[in-house]
């Protein structure tokens, strides 16, 4: 067993313990911080698919921005210490029941399918080759689709500053 | 134990998702709800770099797939953590069963 291969099974265990923890435990702090271990996983994965851009931008804007928007969120509206409400017995089971069966559906499907890697030359994920695709016009460029999300970003910006301005008592 | 490849990776992503399905589910607070989201649209982001490298090598397709869905995922939680912040702020709860005042 190479060292490729142990890396592998920690980083998944990393991701799914964490995973499993983040939606089970009654403190949403705990919560906060399982969801970041198990964004860390993720971005492992990456690094070990060697899509090391991929794995900074997971990095980046997941666990150094999503995150820490939800953990000031956390301040901004829990009480310390207060544990979230436990949930009824038969809604975790139904819950539970629909996840397994949704899981093992879903894998009996991704078995008896087959993959067959092309064999063409592969393209290296390599920072130059994403950038001229990110903002080529060619054929295979993503230019557009950046643009879209470019606006879509500036929208949802203004949308936060719209929905969280605080609304001024109305002069009669 | 065999070497990791494709397969591996999907149970993992497979895992994941469904993960967030049975929280998204269990938890009736907007903030572990939205969390519940972010698990399954990270699930979809490794599926995507998994079939990227293993399967359409030739194509960067799944890596600016995956771009797009963090940047949205990034827009979309914004948003979300607004509006809940501002039902906090009238309601003095974030629980789902006061979110249905938000229509009126």
């Amino acid at each position: 067993m190479s060292g490729s291969t142990i890396i592998f099974y920690l980083l998944s265990i990393l991701t799914l313990v964490s995973g499993i923890l983040s939606v089970t435990t009654r403190q949403i702090f705990r919560a906060a911080i399982f969801l970041l271990f198990s964004l860390i996983g993720i971005a492992g994965l990456y690094f070990w698919m060697q899509y090391e851009f991929i794995a900074a931008v997971q990095i980046v804007v997941y666990v150094g921005g999503i995150t820490v928007l939800i953990i000031f969120s956390i301040f901004l509206t829990q009480q310390a210490g207060e544990l979230l409400p436990q949930q009824n017995k038969k809604r975790v089971l139904l819950a539970l029941l629909a996840a397994f069966c949704g899981f093992a559906l879903t894998l009996l499907q991704i078995i008896q399918h087959s993959f067959n890697k092309t064999s063409e030359t592969p393209i290296l994920p390599t920072m130059e080759n994403i950038g001229n695709q990110m903002l080529g016009i060619e054929e295979n460029g993503f230019s557009l689709p950046f643009e879209v999300v470019s606006i879509l970003l500036l929208a949802a910006m203004i949308g936060c500053i719209v929905i969280a301005l605080r609304s001024k008592p109305t002069t009669v | 134990m065999m070497d990791p490849g494709l397969y591996h990776v999907l149970f993992i992503s497979t895992a994941l998702f469904f993960i967030g399905v049975f929280g998204f589910l269990t938890r009736r607070n907007l903030i572990t709800m939205l969390m519940s989201i972010e698990l399954v649209l990270n699930s979809v982001n490794i599926n995507f770099i998994a079939f990227n490298k293993y399967v359409w090598p030739n194509q960067l397709d799944g890596l600016f797939f995956s771009i797009f869905v963090i940047a949205i995922a990034a827009a979309e939680a914004a948003v979300a953590i607004a509006i809940i912040i501002n039902l906090y702020r009238s309601h003095q709860s974030i629980d789902v069963e006061n979110a249905e005042d938000l229509k009126f």
